[in-house]
Order: structure tokens, then C-alpha cells, then sequence
């Protein structure tokens, strides 16, 4: 059956229901993706009733169309340009006045509006009774009720929304919003004009386009005048005299006279429809507020949340993350054993398998971190969190929100960049993105362990207390620095709502963590298994090494010698069978870190190595760094190969080999800053690139953090030894 | 009066939103309007930003937002 197909959007202020009714119309079969070029989520969801296909579209959550943010552009570029054949408004019903601020915008517009009266029950239990009719007939927009955590009204709304999509198009003029006499004169006037300048090519409703040239609207005005050619100077002239007209006469911009009037607009019908009881119930948000933003204990609430998000995060994630090692582990070991020797094992156990498994195991962590994530923000605890932190973000040049995910990036940087998609202004989001990896990550700390543990023994807490201290005076510098250059610009103003507190439904917070992961997998996995392949074929590669002594002829001899001497004392055997075991397997660390020092990983690391110099890290290190560009877990045991450290306990051997090798406790102190600063793990560089949309902003990060490295490990390193360290 | 002088817990009204075009703009598309009234809620712990009840729903603003927009107490 070849059904006809609708468009559908819904659109409404953040925290009305909207994305709650939207999950209960299309449920599983939504899509997520972003608005092309900007990171904005654009979620749809294709579903078939009464006979249509109807595509349902969720907008971003804005308070206006006025296109100040990226979430304002592309919602009222979407109705403008997409024509999509309806548009569901969600009104929150106990926050009707400021949602029919969008309802207005909504009907200015030329298209089909249906308004969903959401949670109009919660409303009524606080003294407000809507009459939908009389809204209804006063914006000459059909109302219909809904519920969106009961589930209620959904298919009314899409019966409604068809019913409304197939009428033949009448939008009467008489019931839009009205201006005042002299604004009414000075739009009809500029409508006029545009009419006769501009006729049939104009691409939206007139009288609309008139409203936004008078308001100064930048997006209207540059596509006005793109197709205006050679009239363009006259239309300039046209446009400034019809604001001149209006502010000569209300000494004021006419955008924020017609905003004025437009909730004056509203104001009227709200006195129409609504009746407020003069009984007021308790209000329990603001009783839970009480106490969540307390003046005393509203901080150690908080912190208390924070800390248990890291517990659950990553003590908890620990567990399966353990059950994933073993997995991946227990692959790797039946390959090892059931696969011929061969470059392709090779690449399978040591490239491929090595390099998705360390990705993998953050899977759990990042489950767990996006339900407490979707936890806080679906009560609507998240912007209580920014309304605590804010003076102290201020501070940096960052919004209160920007909080959460530089936290997070001490744990891991990959879920706090994703996390950084709750804030709304994408300069802010840049600049969170660029400093969170300074927030250092979990998986440096082996890495810390092993050097301070071998050159500052009983120090070492300390030295590791300052080493995640430099890295958040460093953001800090960051941000204020970026701040004042490239990312100049006011930090987005403070003008947040704070949501009623809701019980969040399990479906969204379930719905929202499956997306996250999805998109970890899918997206990660690619980048992640390529750039594991590379490094490996890096270390792998050339085969035909000459190694400066015959190992496999040693091992052999080593062998041989056992086999003659052979004791009779069972006791004897053993420990001899034991010393023959370990001197072999010293050989083939040899071997290896030989085999390393020779490949062309091996002759990377030689070639930066007078890059490295200057900083006091020899070619070993600067091999490990590299291969930390993978995971950062990685450099230790790439360490552990160059320095030959077998054995059981390979950080014990690491160690006596690192503190009997050149390196000084000062280089030591270079390399745990460069490896602090440094370049991000590949993973987290996927994510950055995920998140910001840009190449540029990717790459910006990459060399900023690894200049500042040197630069900083540079410093260190030479004042460290100007005082004779 | 400015807004940021009104203690917690008093009303106002509003006179005039100063400040510049976009942030004053949205300041006004929240609902902060010539007359509307507003309840001065909370401040927060670290006395920045502040917590207002405007048209019935609870708004936040930056002190030194809050700063440019003169009101009359009621």
C-alpha cells in the first residue's frame, strides 16, 4: 500500500513535555542524527497511522524563534524552509504565558499550527483552569489535551495533526497578533513596498517578512536583500525608515516594542482563557529547591550527587568492565592458541582486537555516566547544578553549565566531551571542549604511578596532587585566554530557567542512554579500529629486521644447556628449569624491544627524538608518548617493551629498569607534564571531531595541547635545571 | 532601583531593561517586560546569579544582568 506521506515537527520551549511526546509517538523507531553543519541533535521518527506516513520531526527546545542561538536558527529554519505539513506547538500548560511566546512567533509565521496543551492536569492541581475552546477560537488554532508522562492525548494529536494537514490552507489574518496603530501602519506600509519590490520571488509570508525586516532580524534582512539587486540601496533605505518611524515615536528598538506588545497580546487572551482559583497548593518544587539550593547545605548536597555519579561511574562500571577485559581477553587467547603464526594474527590480536577492546571497556562507564546524566537532567537537577556553579565558572569565562562536563573529564575525557552537548551556545561549548582534556583522565594514572613511584618514592602523592592541579590552572589560563582571542565573545548570558522538579519516566533516561551508547559504538569503533591498525602496522612493520644479535640461536643454546645438565635433585631441577625460563624470557624482552626500537615506529621516535631532546625525554619515551595517542594506557606498557621489563610483575621491572636507566627524577617531571598536556587519545580526538563538527576546532586542540606541553615541559624542565636539579 | 538591589523574598516591578541588544532582547522574550512583576526568590550560595519568579515560572539571571534592568520595589 503506497500510503501518503506527512511531515510533522513538533515544536516547543525546553522542559514543556516536547520530547517526552515525541518518544511516545514514534517510541523505538527514532532516528538521531544532527542538523546538517551545526551540533545540534535532530531526532526523527518515521511511523504509519490512519493510513498516512507520517514523519515526525523534533525540534529543538526554544523559548522564541528570534534566531539568537543555534537552536532558534535551526527550528525556524526548518518551518521557513522545510515546509513540514504541520506543526505541533507544545504548550506548557502551567507555563502558558511564556509558551505562548512561541505560539505567537509560531503564528506569525505562514504555516499550520496545532497546539498541544501539555500537562494542563498539573496546571489544574495548582488553581489554573485553561479553556482550551476559548484559546482555541481566540488564536484560531486547534487545542488538543495532553498528558505526556501519562501517555495521554498522543493519538488525538496525530489524528488531529492529519485532519489539519489535509485542510485546504486558510490562515485568516484577523486573529494574529494585533501591534499598536503605528506599528500596524509602518508594517503595512513596508509589506506593501516589499510587495511591489519584490513580487513572486519573495520566499516567505509578507506581511511576516515586513514584521522581521522591522525588527532588525539579520537572517530576513540578508536573504531580503540577497534578492533584491539593484534595488537594493532603495530597500535598505526603506527598511530603516520604517524602524526610524517606530522609534521616533515609542524612543525605543521596535524589536523590543513588538516583544512588549506581543506579551501584551498574550496577556489578553490569557485573561480570557484562564481562571485562576484563589486557592494555591503548595508548590513542591519549590519547597524541593529549599533545600537543593540551599544557602548552606545546597553545596555539600551537591558535591554529595557529584560523588555519587564518579562511585557509581567508575566503581561500579568497574564490574562489567572487568567482565569485558576478561571477554576480550579470552578471544585474544583462543585465537592466540587456535590461529597459525601469521602477519594476519598479528594484526588480528595485536592491532585490531588490542585496539576496539581498550575502547570497549569504557562502554559500562559511559552507560552508567549518561543514565545519571539523563538522571539529573530530566528531574531538572541539571540547571540547579549550573545555578550553584556559575559565579565559579563565570570566573573562567564558561557558563555554570560547563560544569558537569569538565568533572567528568577526570574520569574520562570521551563521555565529558559528549556530556558538553548541554550547553547551549556553541562558543561555550568549543571552549569546554578545548579545556576539559586538561581535566586529567583516569587513564593517565598508571602512567603517573610508575614514574613518580620510581623517582619521588614517598613523595609521590604529592608530586601527582600538583601534576592534576597544573592541569586545572591550565584550563583556567586557557579559557580566559580564548576567551579574550578566538573565541572572543560574551559567555552566553545567564538567562536560564529553572524547571519544576519531575520524576523522570524510565523510558526517555533508557531511550537516551541506548542512543549514546549506539552512537560510542558506531562512531568510536571506526576511527578507533583504523588508528589501531596504523599504530600497529607502525610497530609491526618492516619484517625483515636485522636484529644485532642471533636471539632465536641464544634461546635455542639457553635450551640445550638445560637439557644436558639436568640434575637428579627433583629440587635442583626446578629452580634450574626456573633460572632457564627467566633468561629466556629476558632474551625475547630483548628481542622485542629490539624489534620495536628498529620498526618504524621505532624510527619515528629516533627522528623526533631531537624534538624531544630539549624536553629531556629520549627516544624511548617519545616512542611511548606516540603510542599513547591510542589509549594512554599504552605508554606504560610501551615503556615496559623498550626497557626490556619482563616477568611477572612487569611495573616492578619497569621500575628498576627506568631508575637504573639515564632518565633523571627532572626528565621524569618533563615527561608527566608532557603526558598531562599533551594530545588527547584517539578515542577522545573522534569524539572532539564528533562534537564540534570541525576539522579546524579538531586540529586546533590536537597542536594547542601538545605546544603547550612542550612549551610548559620546556620550562620545567630548564628551570628545574638552572636551580641545579 | 535596579534589580540587583532587591533582597530575597521582595517583589518588584520592572522600569526599564537596559544593557544591549541581544541579552536585552532575550530578557524580554523570557517574560521580563515593562511592568511585569517579579519575585525575588533566592540568591545563589555564592550570591551570583539570582532566582526569580516571573509569569509564574522561575527564571535565573546573572547579578551583574540583573544590574541593568531599573524596577520600582512593590
Amino acid at each position: 500500500m503506497n500510503s501518503r506521506k506527512l511531515t510533522i515537527a513538533l515544536a516547543g520551549n525546553p522542559n514543556s513535555g516536547k520530547t517526552t511526546i515525541f518518544n511516545n509517538l514514534t517510541g523505538a523507531h527514532q532516528k538521531v542524527g544532527n542538523w546538517s553543519g551545526v551540533t545540534v541533535e535532530k531526532k526523527e521518527g518515521v511511523i504509519s497511522r490512519h493510513g498516512y506516513e507520517l514523519t515526525i520531526i523534533d525540534l529543538p527546545g526554544t523559548y522564541s524563534l528570534t534566531p539568537f542561538s543555534i537552536e532558534e536558527i535551526v527550528a525556524r529554519n526548518f518551518v521557513l524552509d522545510a515546509h513540514p505539513d504541520v506543526v505541533i506547538d507544545i504548550i506548557d500548560a502551567s507555563n502558558l504565558e511564556r509558551s505562548l511566546y512561541l505560539a505567537t512567533q509560531l503564528r506569525e509565521i505562514d504555516c499550520k499550527v496545532l497546539f498541544a496543551l501539555n500537562m494542563a492536569d498539573m496546571a489544574k492541581s495548582r488553581g489554573v483552569k485553561i479553556h482550551a475552546d476559548k484559546l482555541s477560537e481566540l488564536l484560531e488554532v486547534p487545542v488538543v489535551f495532553t498528558v505526556g508522562n501519562k501517555n495521554e492525548g498522543m493519538d488525538a494529536l496525530l489524528k488531529k495533526a492529519i485532519e489539519l494537514a489535509e485542510a485546504p490552507r486558510q490562515i485568516s489574518q484577523s486573529r494574529k497578533v494585533r501591534y499598536s496603530p503605528d506599528i500596524e501602519t509602518a508594517v503595512a506600509d513596508l509589506q506593501e513596498f516589499i510587495h511591489q519590490a519584490l513580487p513572486d520571488t519573495l520566499p516567505y509570508n509578507e506581511r511576516w517578512t515586513a514584521v522581521k525586516l522591522i525588527e532588525d532580524d539579520k537572517i530576513v534582512r540578508e536573504r531580503i536583500l540577497s534578492l533584491s539587486g539593484e534595488r537594493r540601496q532603495e530597500i535598505e533605505t526603506r527598511i530603516r525608515l520604517s524602524r526610524q518611524y517606530i522609534m521616533d515615536r515609542f524612543d525605543d528598538d521596535p524589536e523590543i516594542i513588538m516583544t512588549d506588545e506581543r506579551y501584551g497580546f498574550i496577556a489578553g487572551i490569557v485573561k480570557e482563557a484562564v481562571t485562576t482559583s484563589a486557592q494555591q497548593r503548595v508548590d513542591i518544587s519549590r519547597n524541593i529547591d529549599l533545600v537543593l539550593t540551599n544557602r548552606f547545605i545546597g553545596f555539600p548536597i551537591f558535591v554529595i550527587f557529584i560523588w555519587g555519579m564518579f562511585q557509581l561511574t567508575f566503581s561500579l562500571g568497574k564490574y562489567p568492565q572487568e567482565w569485558i577485559t576478561v571477554c576480550v581477553h579470552a578471544i585474544s587467547t583462543a585465537l592466540e592458541l587456535h590461529l597459525p603464526d601469521s602477519l594476519f594474527k598479528d594484526l588480528l590480536l595485536n592491532g585490531v582486537i588490542a585496539g576496539v577492546g581498550s575502547v570497549i571497556v569504557f562502554l559500562p562507564n559511559i552507560l552508567i555516566l549518561f543514565f545519571c546524566i539523563s538522571l539529573f537532567e530530566d528531574t531538572g537537577y541539571m540547571a540547579r547544578t549550573a545555578f550553584l556553579m556559575d559565579k565559579i565558572m563565570h570566573a573562567i569565562g564558561l557558563h555554570g553549565k560547563s560544569f558537569i562536563p569538565m568533572l567528568m573529564g577526570f574520569g574520562c575525557n570521551v563521555p565529558a566531551i559528549m556530556a558538553t552537548r548541554t550547553l547551549e551556545s556553541e562558543k561555550d561549548r568549543i571552549l569546554t571542549v578545548l579545556i576539559t582534556p586538561f581535566m586529567s583522565c583516569s587513564a593517565k594514572l598508571p602512567i603517573y604511578i610508575v614514574l613518580t613511584g620510581t623517582f619521588f618514592a614517598a613523595r609521590a602523592g604529592t608530586v601527582i596532587f600538583i601534576i592534576y592541579l597544573t592541569g586545572v590552572v591550565l584550563s583556567i589560563i586557557t579559557g580566559r585566554l580564548l576567551r579574550t582571542t578566538l573565541l572572543r565573545g560574551l559567555d552566553a548570558p545567564f538567562v536560564m530557567e529553572l524547571p519544576p522538579y519531575r520524576i523522570p519516566m524510565a523510558k526517555s533516561v533508557v531511550i537516551h542512554m541506548w542512543e549514546r551508547s549506539k552512537m560510542f559504538l558506531k562512531k568510536m569503533g571506526n576511527v578507533i579500529l583504523i588508528g589501531s591498525v596504523i599504530i600497529w602496522a607502525l610497530s609491526a612493520f618492516p619484517r625483515d629486521i636485522t636484529y644485532s644479535r642471533n636471539y632465536g640461536a641464544e634461546i635455542q643454546n639457553l635450551r640445550r644447556q638445560e637439557a644436558i645438565q639436568t640434575p637428579g635433585d627433583a629440587a635442583a631441577r626446578k629452580s634450574l628449569k626456573k633460572e632457564t625460563a627467566a633468561a629466556i624470557d629476558t632474551i625475547k624482552g630483548q628481542m622485542q624491544a629490539e624489534q620495536v626500537e628498529k620498526s618504524y615506529m621505532g624510527q619515528l621516535g629516533k627522528l623526533l627524538a631531537p624534538v624531544f631532546a630539549p624536553i629531556g625525554i629520549d627516544w624511548r619515551g617519545s616512542v611511548a608518548l606516540m603510542s599513547g595517542f591510542v589509549a594512554k594506557e599504552i605508554v606504560v606498557s610501551t615503556l615496559g617493551i623498550l626497557y626490556g621489563a619482563r616477568g611477572n610483575d612487569k611495573t616492578e621491572a619497569l621500575r628498576t629498569a627506568l631508575s637504573s636507566s639515564d632518565m633523571t627524577p627532572l626528565s621524569a617531571v618533563s615527561m608527566l607534564v608532557f603526558v598531562l598536556l599533551y594530545l588527547p587519545c584517539l578515542a577522545t580526538i573522534a569524539t572532539i571531531r564528533r562534537e564540534l563538527h570541525s576539522w579546524k576546532w579538531t586540529a586546533f586542540s590536537i597542536g594547542y595541547s601538545t605546544s603547550l606541553a612542550w612549551v610548559v615541559a620546556f620550562v620545567v624542565y630548564h628551570s628545574g635545571k638552572f636551580l641545579g636539579f | 532601583m535596579l534589580l540587583s538591589d532587591i533582597r530575597e523574598g521582595q517583589n518588584a516591578r520592572i522600569v526599564r531593561v537596559g544593557g544591549n541588544g541581544a541579552l536585552r532582547r532575550r530578557i524580554f522574550e523570557m517574560g521580563i517586560i515593562h511592568g511585569a512583576e517579579v519575585h525575588v526568590e533566592k540568591y545563589a550560595p555564592l550570591k551570583d546569579p539570582l532566582e526569580l519568579i516571573v509569569k509564574g515560572y522561575h527564571l535565573s539571571l546573572r547579578v551583574e544582568e540583573a544590574a541593568q534592568i531599573t524596577v520600582e520595589p512593590v
